[in-house]
This record gives C-alpha cells, sequence and structure tokens, in this order.
C-alpha cells in the first residue's frame, strides 16, 4: 500500500518586547542566571499579572500577517500541570478564545504552489529552563536546578491544519512564518536561541483516504535540518511499522539530532488532562476594529507582496525574487544596495552568487557579512559605470570580505585596478599579442572565430585584467 | 477610660492632642496581649520589636509637629494571608510556616504611608478554607465573647484581636463571608468592599474573583477611615477598579430618611436561628422608625448561591494553590527525586480542608466534568448577580442576618463540613455579585453571644451601606467594650 504523510506544525515564537508578558522583567538573551526575575514572574504568593499591551500587539499583527481574524474579545486561561519549571504550577495561555484564528499562508515547494491553513495564534508566557544532574528530572538525585530567567518571556504558538505532506513542505511553512514574523518585526526568529521552536505532529494514512491516521508528536525541534530528518525519519517509521501490520501508538516522541532518529518518551494513552480555567487575574482582551485597523496600517510590506515588487517593477526572475525576500535581512540588504543607485540584475546576482557563497563559508548571516549594503552597491557601480570590469570586481569583493574597510573606490585606485578604456594603450597591448600569437592569429584567419577567445585572454592577462574586454574585442577584430 | 478600648478615630485625637504617645499606646495593646493571647490565640506572629520602633518614630514627628495621617501609632493586626515585607507570611499553613516575603502587599505600603502600627499577623483558616479559624495549622482561636466557641473565620484572628482587645482594627481577607461572619460572631464591624476596590496585589489568593481585602473595626466610623486609607486603583491588580474612590468618611451621616430597604425572604429561611431573626428584624425595625421604607424583596437564585460557590472558589483555589511545591520557596519534604518531592510536601504539609477543597476544584475543572460543574457554576453566578441588579432597581440596600446562628461550640462542626459551609449562606452571595457588604452588631442573644446584621449595597455604593450602618449604631447608642475572658475552658493550644 503506498502511504501519504500527514504533517501539521506547532510552531512557538519568542517575542521580542523588552519585558516580559505579565511583569516588568527584561527578556534580554544569556543574563546570568536568576536575575531577570521578581515576585511575579517568580510565582510568588500573592502576586497578580498584568499584562504587557506589547504583546497584544505584535500577537495581532502576527495574525494580521498570517491572514488571520483577529478575535475582537479573546481572554487568558490557566493550563495547569506540574512542573517545576512552571513557578505556579499553571502556565498563563489562551485555550477557547486565542487573540486570532482561521488564516493562511501559501507556500511553494519545486516551484509548485501550495496554502497551508493556520487554525488559530495564541499568546503564552514561556516556562524556565532546567538543568539536571542526571539526564532527566527521574534521575537526578543530586538535584536539579532552575533559571527563571526565561519564565514569562512572551510566546505566540501558531498551530496549522495538517495541511503539509512533506518534510520540504513542512520546512518551506515554517520558513515562511520565520519570514512573516522577521519582517513584521515581532521576534529575532533565533533558531539557535531557541526563538522559534516547534512541535510537529506526523501521521500516515494510504493514499486517497481523508481519515487521518494515529499521530505522533515531536516536540521543541529548533533548526530546519532537525525538522526535516525528524520527519523524513518519523514518515519511514511509521511506515515500516504499517507495513509489517503493526499499529502507530499515539505518543511523544524526541528528536535525537545527532543520531537522527525520534525516540519513544510516553505514552498519550493516559493522556494529560491541563484542566483548563479562566484566569480570573486578567480581564479579557476587547479589541475594537478602530485598533485592529491601526495595527494593520503598520504592517510592513510582507514577503510575498515584496516577491512580486522584485518581479514586476525590477524584472527579477520568481526565483530570484523568492531567494532575495525569503528572509527579512536579505530583502532589506538588497534594498540598500539598490540604494546606491546598482543595477537590480547585477545586485542580485552578486548576492546570491559570490556574497552568498562567503557567508555560507564563515556561517554567518548576511546582516553580520563584513560587506555592507553600501559598499557592495557602490563596488557595482563601478562594474556598471566600466571603471572595473566584473573580473576586478570580484578582487575588489574578496579585498573587502577579507578586512579592507576602505571604499571599492579607493580599493580600486590604490591597488590600480581602474579599468584601461585608453584605446591607444590597449591597443599596443593587443598589437604585442597578435605578434606573439601566430597560431591563434592563423586559425582565426582561417574563419576559426572562436579563436580570438584565446587572444582576448592574453590581451587581459597582459593589461592584468585591466583592459576593458569589450574595447579589447573590438580592436583585435580590426587589427585581425 | 481604658485605652485598649477605644476606636482608632478617638485614639487619634488623643495622638493629636499628645494625651497618649504611641508608644504608650503600642505597650498598652502588647500589656493586653500579655494578658489575653494565650487565651484568644489570634495572632500567629506578633511583631513587638518593629511596632515599638515603629511607634517611637511615630512620637518623634508628633514631638516635631508634624501633621498625623489617621491611622498614625495606631496599633493595627493584618491577617496572615496578606504579605508583609520581611515579616513570616504562613496563612497560617504549615506549607508556608518559613515564608518571608520579599515585598509588601499594596495595603500594607498604603498602611505604613498612614503611619500605622502594625502589631502582628492573625491567625485564619489555612489558605482562609472555613469559617471557624479552627482549621488553622498552628491553633485555634477563641472568641472574646465565650471562650467555648469560635470567633468565626475564616478571618477569626483578625476578628478576635479587634473585640478582644488586642488591636485597635485589623484587615481580614473576604471570599465567601470571611470578614462579615467572625465580625457577627465577635461583635464588631466588618467590611467587604465591592469587588475591585482594594487591590488584591500581595493577597495570598484563595479564589481570586472572590477574595476582597477589608477593615475589622470596632465602629462604623473607623470602617470608613480604613476603608479611605487602603482603597484605590493599582497598576498592580489588573482586577482593580479604576473608578476613583469619594472620601468615606462623608458618608457618616445618621440619615436614613426615604432610604428603601429590601428585606429579602430567601434570606430567613430554613436554619436561621429564631434569636438571630427577632435580632435582625427588630434592627430592620428601628430603620423604618428612622424614616426609611421597607419592602420585602425576593432573591430567587439565592437557594443555589452555595452550590455555585462550592464550585467556583475551590476550582480558583485548586489552581491557585499548585504553585505550593517546594520547589523554591516554603516548607520542602525531601523526595528521591523531584516529582516525588513535590508530592511529599503537598500530601504532608496542606492541611485537610485545603485537601478537600482542592479536591473539589480538581474535579469540577477536569475534562468531561468541567462542562456540568464550573461552566454550569458561572452562568448560575450570573443569574445571581442578576437577581441583584433586578433588586436594587427597587431598593437602595439590602438587609439580611450577616450569618444564619451566632457563634458556634469548638469542635461541633468540624465533624460536618457541608453544615460548616451553610453557614456561608447569608454572605456568600454578595461575593459572588461583587457587591459590597457591611455586618454591623444588633444585639446579643440571650447567652450574650453577638448578633450581626448584614446590609448589602450596590456596586461601589459603599457610601449607602456606611450612612446606614453609622445611623443604625448612632441610634443604639451601645458603645464598642471588650468583654471580660473569664469564661476560659483553657488555653488556646489544643
Ligand atoms: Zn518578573
Amino acid at each position: 500500500m503506498k502511504y501519504e504523510a500527514v504533517i501539521g506544525l506547532e510552531i512557538h515564537s519568542e517575542l521580542k518586547t523588552t519585558t516580559k508578558i505579565f511583569c516588568g522583567c527584561k527578556t534580554a538573551f544569556g543574563a546570568e542566571q536568576n536575575t531577570q526575575v521578581c515576585p511575579v514572574c517568580l510565582g510568588l504568593p500573592g502576586v497578580l499579572p498584568t499584562i504587557n499591551k506589547k504583546v497584544v500587539e505584535f500577537a495581532v499583527k502576527a495574525g494580521l500577517a498570517t491572514n488571520c481574524t483577529i478575535n475582537k474579545y479573546s481572554k487568558f486561561d490557566r493550563k495547569n500541570y506540574y512542573y517545576p519549571d512552571l513557578p505556579k504550577n499553571w502556565q498563563t495561555s489562551q485555550y477557547d478564545l486565542p487573540i486570532a484564528e482561521h488564516g493562511h499562508v501559501d507556500i511553494e515547494v519545486n516551484g509548485e504552489k501550495k496554502t497551508v491553513r493556520l487554525t488559530r495564534i495564541h499568546m503564552e508566557e514561556d516556562a524556565g529552563k532546567l538543568v539536571h544532574s542526571g539526564n532527566t528530572i527521574k534521575d537526578s538525585a543530586a538535584g536539579s536546578f532552575v533559571d527563571y530567567n526565561r519564565t514569562g518571556v512572551p510566546l505566540i504558538e501558531i498551530v496549522s491544519e495538517p495541511d503539509m505532506h512533506s518534510a520540504a513542505e513542512a520546512r518551506a511553512y515554517m520558513e515562511k512564518i520565520k519570514a512573516i514574523l522577521e519582517y513584521i518585526d515581532v521576534s529575532n526568529c533565533r533558531m539557535e536561541e531557541g526563538n522559534l521552536r516547534a512541535d510537529i505532529n506526523v501521521s500516515l494514512r494510504p493514499v486517497g483516504s481523508d481519515k487521518l491516521g494515529t499521530r505522533t508528536e515531536m516536540k521543541n525541534i529548533n533548526s530546519f535540518k532537525a525538522l526535516e530528518d525528524a520527519i523524513n525519519y518519523e514518515i519511514e517509521r511509521q511506515q515500516e511499522v504499517l507495513e509489517d501490520g503493526g499499529k502507530i501508538i499515539q505518543e511523544t516522541r524526541t528528536f535525537d539530532p545527532e543520531r537522527g532518529v525520534t525516540l519513544s518518551m510516553r505514552s498519550k494513552e493516559n493522556a494529560d488532562d491541563y484542566r483548563y480555567m479562566p484566569e480570573p487575574d486578567l480581564p479579557p482582551i476587547v479589541m475594537t476594529d478602530e485598533e485592529i485597523e491601526s495595527y494593520r496600517r503598520e504592517l510592513p510590506e510582507l514577503p510575498d507582496a515584496a516577491c512580486l515588487r522584485l518581479q514586476n517593477e525590477l524584472g527579477l526572475s520568481a526565483y530570484d525574487a523568492g531567494v532575495l525576500t525569503a528572509s527579512r535581512q536579505t530583502a532589506q540588504y538588497f534594498d540598500a544596495v539598490l540604494k546606491t543607485g546598482a543595477d537590480a540584475k547585477l545586485a542580485a546576482n552578486w548576492i546570491m552568487s559570490d556574497l552568498a557563497k562567503n557567508l555560507n563559508a564563515a556561517e554567518i548571516t548576511i546582516d553580520q557579512s563584513p560587506v555592507d549594503a553600501k559598499r557592495l552597491g557602490e563596488m557595482i557601480l563601478l562594474i556598471s559605470k566600466g571603471t572595473i570590469s566584473s573580473k576586478i570586481g570580484k578582487k575588489v569583493f574578496a579585498e573587502m570580505w577579507d578586512g579592507n574597510t576602505d571604499s571599492a573606490e579607493k580599493i580600486v585606485a590604490d591597488k590600480g585596478w581602474v579599468q584601461i578604456t585608453d584605446t591607444g594603450a590597449i591597443e599596443q597591448i593587443v598589437k604585442e599579442v597578435i605578434a606573439k600569437n601566430e597560431k591563434a592569429v592563423a586559425d582565426y584567419k582561417n574563419g576559426n572565430k572562436k579563436a580570438i577567445g584565446a587572444l582576448v585572454g592574453q590581451v587581459m592577462k597582459a593589461s592584468q585584467g585591466k583592459a576593458n574586454p569589450q574595447t579589447v574585442n573590438e580592436l583585435l577584430t580590426k587589427l585581425l | 477610660m481604658k485605652i485598649i478600648e477605644q476606636p482608632a478615630h478617638v485614639l487619634h485625637d488623643m495622638l493629636v492632642k499628645k494625651e497618649l504617645s504611641a508608644k504608650e499606646l503600642t505597650d498598652a495593646f502588647f500589656a493586653s496581649i500579655d494578658k489575653s493571647e494565650d487565651t484568644l490565640g489570634a495572632f500567629v506572629t506578633l511583631m513587638r520589636g518593629k511596632a515599638g520602633k515603629d511607634a517611637s518614630i511615630i512620637d518623634a514627628k508628633i514631638a516635631q509637629g508634624e501633621e498625623l495621617p489617621y491611622f498614625a501609632g495606631i496599633p493595627v493586626a493584618i491577617k496572615d494571608n496578606i504579605c508583609t515585607k520581611d515579616v513570616k507570611t504562613t496563612a497560617s499553613s504549615k506549607i508556608l510556616e518559613n515564608f518571608v516575603p520579599p515585598y509588601d502587599a499594596t495595603v500594607m505600603t498604603k498602611l505604613y504611608d498612614q503611619n500605622a502600627v502594625i502589631i502582628g499577623k492573625a491567625n485564619m483558616d489555612e489558605f482562609a478554607m472555613g469559617g471557624s479559624t479552627e482549621h488553622s495549622a498552628y491553633h485555634i482561636t477563641r472568641n472574646p465573647h465565650d471562650l467555648s466557641r469560635v470567633p468565626g473565620g475564616s478571618s477569626g484572628g483578625s476578628a478576635a484581636a479587634v473585640a478582644g482587645g488586642e488591636a485597635v482594627c485589623a484587615l481580614g481577607s473576604d471570599t465567601g463571608g470571611s470578614i462579615r461572619q467572625p465580625s457577627a460572631y465577635c461583635g464588631v464591624v466588618g467590611l467587604k468592599p465591592t469587588y475591585g476596590r482594594i487591590s488584591r496585589y500581595g493577597l495570598i489568593a484563595f479564589a481570586s474573583s472572590l477574595d476582597q481585602i477589608g477593615p475589622i473595626t470596632r465602629d462604623v466610623t473607623d470602617a470608613a477611615y480604613m476603608l479611605n486609607a487602603v482603597c484605590g486603583h493599582d497598576k498592580m491588580d489588573s482586577t482593580s477598579l479604576k473608578e476613583k474612590a469619594p472620601d468615606f468618611t462623608k458618608a457618616l451621616v445618621a440619615d436614613v430618611k426615604n432610604l428603601k430597604i429590601g428585606v429579602p425572604k430567601e434570606y430567613f429561611a430554613d436554619g436561621i436561628d429564631p434569636q438571630v431573626e427577632e435580632k435582625v428584624r427588630s434592627a430592620i425595625k428601628s430603620f423604618a422608625e428612622l424614616g426609611a421604607k421597607i419592602t420585602e424583596i425576593s432573591l430567587p437564585h439565592t437557594k443555589y448561591a452555595i452550590a455555585v460557590y462550592y464550585i467556583i472558589a475551590p476550582a480558583e483555589a485548586a489552581t491557585n494553590l499548585e504553585r505550593y511545591d517546594g520547589v523554591s520557596y516554603g516548607v520542602r519534604v525531601p523526595g528521591k527525586d523531584v516529582p516525588e518531592m513535590m508530592i511529599n510536601t503537598r500530601s504532608q504539609k496542606f492541611g485537610a480542608e485545603v485537601k478537600r477543597r482542592i479536591m473539589i476544584g480538581n474535579y469540577a475543572l477536569s475534562a468531561g466534568y468541567y462542562d456540568a460543574y464550573y461552566l454550569k457554576a458561572l452562568k448560575v453566578r450570573t443569574l445571581i448577580s442578576q437577581d441583584y441588579v433586578e433588586a436594587f432597581n427597587k431598593v437602595d440596600v439590602i438587609m439580611t442576618p450577616t450569618a444564619p446562628t451566632p457563634a458556634f461550640k469548638l469542635n461541633e462542626l468540624t465533624g460536618d463540613p457541608l453544615k460548616m459551609y451553610l453557614q456561608d449562606i447569608c454572605t456568600v452571595p454578595a461575593n459572588l455579585a461583587g457587591l459590597p457588604a457591611i455586618s454591623v452588631p444588633c444585639g446579643v442573644n440571650s447567652q450574650g453571644l453577638p448578633i450581626g446584621l448584614q446590609i448589602i449595597g450596590r456596586a461601589l455604593d459603599e457610601e449607602t451601606l456606611l450612612r446606614a450602618a453609622y445611623t443604625f449604631e448612632t441610634a443604639q447608642g451601645i458603645p464598642f467594650a471588650v468583654p471580660e475572658l473569664n469564661n476560659a475552658e483553657g488555653g488556646a493550644s489544643v
């Protein structure tokens, strides 16, 4: 039997507010343990929460940017479960009246467009961080430790419908969500810091069936690679179980990124009862149409719109436009390059080839690039103006990448890389090359027009790459 | 005249006129505590050292001729579920036996701004769950009017301290009657303001949507002054009301002419003690004689109030009390790992009544039962509130007994939780509807046990309550007195 995978994602995203969701403590990452805490986020007896309005704003914007309906009346609930990283032993979350519902985003995989529906977006607080002396809380007789700095950092949980059918689709969806959250500037989306993490639900069903199979859940996946690996492994594992006539057990499994396998963690058969209760200490969140519309007006251009603009206004291919707008940082970098007056297609090529290659090799992101957008743009302008050739451009770029902080123009001048456009000077070199390369000249004259390539190469070499290639071509043709 | 019998407004005048120093006043109360506390057991923690120091500071201010805030130098007792910075706050539970809050409740900040002298943390039923103070994990508290009887609860320590000459006034908290019922049993004035009138920040939560802090005082005048001192919007409490509070002492006017009083028949039904009914009806009659208009009204959903309350309050309590797990504060009972430690701590350090309510609450919130219990209770709560909205279209205040009986005997009801719960029948509806209500003494029964008249008002209309209560108190003209503690049957520790 052929099986089809059915995949749904619950994406947790930390919002980039400066203070926590229910108290005034700072949210900065990496502070010394238990220094960003107060009676409220420590859940001491007698404390009460107060809502950080920025959190509501960010959640509404995330909802609007993913085509959700914003609920004008929403509320917080207590999700009760005992765990020592949760000082109150409940998580303040939203249960039946989340801030946003019924959204969708478009993704593209292998040139195929697809829509993934969003069930809901809700606000909640993050828990603290546990450090065990053993491997788990159950085998840590020497103690477990908890850092409450992260307790109360605001999160939104974005829940998708089970609309994805492959690891590639799940990845594309998560990339799109990440891009949107970055564009609207509500989350840092630094996956390595846990800003953005996903719980994955995977089930299989016979192709053609519209009934959902039993699903398993993998929690806290925090890289795209782990996301794809976990899904692929789980699809294969479930397929083997089913093909051997077995049954999938509904359970939570952990993903071990090093071994690339998922492992059974706990069975969901005695499912947790969270005993949800409306949070009596927080009044409901009531939004007016005016407030919602004012948040909508504050939204910047979103990735899909930016992608279309690059195609329609700048004439870029759909592929190039897609790559350049996939992350907010890249799109902003590209826009900044264009601000210098650089040609769009040239700029696109430079960003997607030389810059991308260097960034990948150095494992840094575009906003950490040693070559900033302005200097790259100025270098591209020099090429367009004919001051340097593309080849020299690569040398200038390498110089800048390696730490030369001068402008492209100064580097070219200092190094004497200015392109020779003086016809007299080039003619002198051309004549010398013709004199020294009798065979190639003869080939050319015998009708092998391609032989001129070798001659051009010799002239360029002799000029240390500085001769204007077009002038070289013209002169060679004339003199031959 | 006995200093320890005076209300705050009398003592304030004496301090201003330098007829008395704050130190003398504090010393007088600690002398009284030394004499009575072994018998009464009103306190969990006494703050002798800090109180003495604070009194000296106030005397220095008096010497410098500084203007004195109203509660400057006045010895006040604080229920032990109100967080006091650097002073142990246990909620009368073993699980918080060693808990010293690093912060002050908003009401404490306000009282300290008034230069009040805090003399101690008053005993209570553990986590405010109970109506007799017998559920304190530490010791019982006795009723100063009859030492064989309970002081009521859960603010029993606060009421007994005020009645027994151990504090001039006190703060209590009221979730289903926990200020009014002990005030009635102990013959003092107890006011539960409108929900949200006083910040709950720093009040150890029992049932968040019902809890309200309020004053327990020797007369209505002090209740108005104390409400003035501690009320007001607090940005730390999202449920605290934005409305600006009036000066409640302006309501202290002896005039009830044309005041429309509703008497709900449902509050005088089965189970009410005949002497309580007689005293309350005669109090209502005296209002008529003072020019008020009395009408019988009906609050038909009253009969569901206890059932609704005993679903909503335990459900909220079940989650509010989840934080006591031994992890980062409070008492910890070790275990082989963290989960076992949490289980050991909670099962060994919560008392039986607290565990009972946690069980009830979790049951009501469980999947499959939520709609039938919790959700339905919320709906009936709305109906109970609507009864009051309709009633207040016709009348200005509603008068009822505060409790169906006078103070009962120690151990009389501890074996019968349901009967204990029914003691809340008259007080619970005001919490469910969020309305202000006051209990004022309206006489004693044939055994000399105090009886309380409850007056319930419109939301935010504490002024009319205070005016009615003040008028009644003035007409009665019986000054507050501390009873002789001579009918003791033994020490407070049992
Ligand atoms: Zn905090």
